[in-house]
């Protein structure tokens, strides 16, 4: 039977590694995912989770170990956070060109220095070359709903990518909020057992991961740029089966929310998704004509979906609480490339809440108010820093 | 597992084509012997006495390339593979190997 | 003793160079454990023997490893078989890495794969430097080596430091069994694999293993260097069972070191006051290892 349990983020994920019937799990903690591993350990210890728990010694061991299993035919998952994550980077990418089906928790924390455990969306996007699929979720369920949903699209032979499962530090690591634990049965249909074609096996002996020289490294990656071609495609036929099986969406490729005929669009990922969609509805009830797009895959970026979503749209407002020194904030870049040729849009960019800065519903509000205003004035800057102590009265009242 | 056909296995683990003959990720299933013929690196090659011989086995046991072994005849080399290190000379208990300028062979 | 057993698991077309004393390790270690292994090579010689895409030479499965690995995938791949129900002592999990991957980078993983106990014979190749990136110095690198990052030059800057003690190293973590091997001796070294391999827990083997490219000697000296290694107390020949020490191999007539430097051009530098100071070390790291013995045993 499903049951209704009030619990944090990390519990969430934890809940569905579990249902997810991992069979390897490795992980070393950080805060804040330390409950996280605490709760597999529990889990483990009291037999409800049937899974080998590996204490490693290090983030970069964990992926490692997880790899390693996955390339013996184990279902593997593992969680970090932060300086973890930077920590695998190597494995990260590892774990992509070696086609393996790693599914992972990334809990996001600014990096230090300064030392930070506070919710900011750099250490997640900071990896996003390294050739994994990237969900934002906003809220608990969904990290529980992705956590399942990743291994279905991840284990899927047209695939075999990994895939990392990223919810906000503290506001949803650490916040409980209510969650369906599904009927472990359900999930046993929906997502079968880890069975992959090639496997480390003493009865076809072969190597994984050799040399591959200059005629034929290209042809390889190729082969992954092709997988990454049709996972969003994949991403959507996974999220509706989701919702016929368990009757919610955990939101595909793209949220929309009240984006119908909009002449102003803000884009949002994570936790900031839940406190923006109540500012649009009091926007809307005040006259403004504007809707919320939450982007919740990052990695494949959704370029098509962005192009529909703007049709008509006069001004996009992309929320970032992450930063690339010497670029711009990661999603409206990738925003603005998704556009280009396409549409002829006003495009700012608000740098918001890195480092845990808390982003309340008025400073929310004066950000919308902000990319509203621009119909009239036209784009004043390409990136505005939002509540710096040195703006703070402006965006505070 | 994914089972392949011969003529399958052929093309596309010794001879691939393009991407599509590539399995997903960097598995290798092509026997070494099958590809590297390591015999054109020796600048000296081992000629053995098979009379000398006394087929002990010393020199099958020492050779770090497999490449010699113990017959009727006594120890034959297979100088397809065999890299001219001279371990087999060198730990030759009767002196039946001699290390020979492999110029004066081909 | 048992004689060295006919079957091959490592196919002859290997990019190793000749003499080489890797492949010896590989060949000899395969016979002692048969075919239900599966072995992990982080970055090193060996992760480039077996050839390129799409050339395999073992005939047990092989899954190459980003270097720092070796023993976090053994834990991995471990867990993944006990996940699927195989008992340990049906398949043998070996991280099989050179002295690098094993001493320096590899150092981490290796000490939290045998404090966690996974059920794995841990073997360190040892060729004394970073042989695969072009013979640079390792924790191995034995005192007075010539390396290309330990060159002698005018300022005498070979190797000062004494080659780290990795047997005492894994020995501190309490594990049921290391030894030390030599492919000089394979009847012995395939023995003690195949003791290893029936012990539960993890395990480390030492293999001394010749480089003719980075030691700067006759490639037909590789079996050869590995006797006088033995014979001159260089490398001695012992296991650690369950913190008992076993020296199983004491030479009749103690050689003296400078006939085994002599064979290497990397020790061709040294002056005699060194090559004695090196007699003495060897002399005084002999008499506390038979010392070991002697008080583990009581």
């Amino acid at each position: 039977m499903s049951e209704m349990k009030i619990v944090s983020g990390n519990f969430a994920a934890a809940y569905g590694a579990k249902l997810s019937r991992v069979e390897v799990v490795a992980a070393y903690p950080i805060t804040p995912q330390t409950e996280v591993v605490e709760k597999i350990a529990e889990l483990v210890a009291e037999g409800e989770m049937d899974s080998e728990y590996i204490k490693v010694e290090s983030e970069h061991s964990a992926m490692a170990a997880c790899i390693a299993a996955s390339n013996a035919g184990a279902r593997a998952y593992t969680a970090s956070s932060a300086h973890g994550l930077a920590l695998m980077h190597e494995l990260l990418i590892w774990a992509s060109g070696a086609r393996l089906p790693v599914v992972m928790t990334n809990i996001n924390r600014a990096m230090g220095p300064p030392w930070s455990v506070w919710a900011d969306h750099h250490d997640t996007l900071a990896q996003k070359g390294t050739g994994q699929l990237q969900f934002f979720c906003e809220s608990n369920q969904e990290v529980l709903d992705s956590v399942i949903m990743a291994y279905k699209i991840c284990e899927d032979e047209d695939i075999m990518l990994p895939a990392m499962v990223v919810e906000d530090a503290f506001i949803l690591s650490h916040t409980k909020e209510p969650v369906e634990i599904y009927d472990q049965e359900l999930v046993d249909e929906f997502l079968p057992s880890y069975d992959p074609d090639y496997k480390l096996d003493v009865d076809q002996p072969l190597g994984f991961g050799s040399l591959g020289m200059p005629d034929w490294y290209m042809d390889f990656r190729y082969k992954i740029a092709e997988a990454f071609e049709k996972a969003p495609d994949k991403i959507m036929e996974v999220n509706k089966e989701f919702e016929e099986v368990f009757g919610r969406d955990p939101g595909g490729l793209i949220e929309e929310y009240k984006t119908d005929g909009v002449d102003v669009l803000i884009v949002t990922m994570g936790s900031i998704s839940s406190t923006s969609k109540d500012v649009i509805d009091e926007l809307r009830e005040e006259g403004h004509n504007v809707g919320l797009a939450r982007l919740r895959t990052f990695r494949p970026f959704p370029v098509e979906e962005f192009r529909k979503l703007t049709k008509g749209v006069n001004v996009v407002g992309v929320m970032d609480r992450s930063y690339t020194f010497g670029h711009g904030g990661d999603a409206a870049r990738e925003i603005k490339d998704a556009l280009y040729g396409h549409r002829d849009v006003i495009l700012k960019d608000y740098i918001v809440g890195l480092g845990g800065r808390d982003l309340t519903p008025k400073i929310l509000k004066n950000v919308m108010l902000d990319a509203i205003s621009l119909q009239d004035k036209g784009l004043d800057k390409e990136i505005e820093w939002v509540d710096l102590k040195i703006n703070q009265e402006r965006w505070r009242r | 597992m994914k089972t392949l056909s011969e003529e399958e296995v052929f093309r596309i683990v010794i001879d691939p084509k393009d991407h599509r003959d590539l399995p997903r990720a960097v598995i290798t299933d092509c026997p070494s012997h099958l590809m590297t013929k390591t015999g054109s690196w020796r600048t000296l090659r081992p000629i053995v006495d098979l009379e000398e011989c006394i087929k002990c086995g010393i020199c099958w046991k020492f050779c770090p390339d497999v490449s010699i072994e113990v017959k009727e005849e006594g120890a034959v080399v297979d100088y397809d593979y065999c890299k001219g290190c001279g371990i087999c000379a060198k730990e030759c208990p009767v002196d039946a190997i001699d290390m020979k300028k492999e110029a004066d062979y081909v | 003793m048992a004689k060295v057993p006919e079957m091959e698991l490592m196919n002859k077309g290997t990019t190793a160079c000749p003499g080489c004393g890797a492949a010896h390790a590989m060949r000899y270690m395969l016979k002692a454990l048969g075919k239900k292994t599966m072995i992990n090579i982080p970055a090193c010689c060996w992760a480039v023997i077996p050839g390129v895409y799409p050339s395999r030479n073992l005939e047990i499965p092989l899954l190459y490893t980003a270097f720092e690995t070796t023993g976090a995938s053994s834990s991995g791949v471990r867990a993944a078989l006990n996940a699927k129900g195989i008992d340990p002592r049906e398949i043998t999990v070996v991280g099989f890495a050179g002295d690098g991957g094993t001493a320096d980078i590899g150092i981490q993983a290796l000490s939290g794969c045998l404090e966690r106990g996974t059920d794995t014979i841990q073997v360190m190749y040892d060729n004394e430097a970073y042989m695969n990136t072009g013979i640079q110095r390792s924790g191995e690198t034995p005192y007075g080596a010539w390396t290309t990052t330990t060159p002698v030059g005018s300022q005498k800057a070979w190797k000062k430091n004494p080659k780290k003690n990795m047997m005492e190293v894994v020995n501190a973590h309490g594990i049921p069994y290391a030894a030390t091997v030599s492919i000089g001796h394979p009847e012995s070294m395939i023995e003690k694999i195949q003791k290893a391999k029936d012990i539960p827990g993890p395990k480390f083997i030492h293999i001394y293993a010749p480089c003719p490219t980075g030691w700067r000697s006759d490639p037909s000296n590789t079996i050869e260097l590995c006797k006088l290694a033995v014979d001159s107390c260089v490398f001695p020949l012992y296991e650690i069972e369950d913190g008992k020490y076993n020296i199983y191999k004491k030479p009749k007539n103690k050689i003296p070191v400078k006939d085994y430097l002599k064979l290497q051009g990397r020790f061709r530098h040294l002056p005699e006051e060194e090559v004695e100071m090196i007699q003495e070390n060897v002399d005084k790291e002999w008499e506390l290892l038979l010392k070991k013995e002697e008080f583990t045993n009581d």
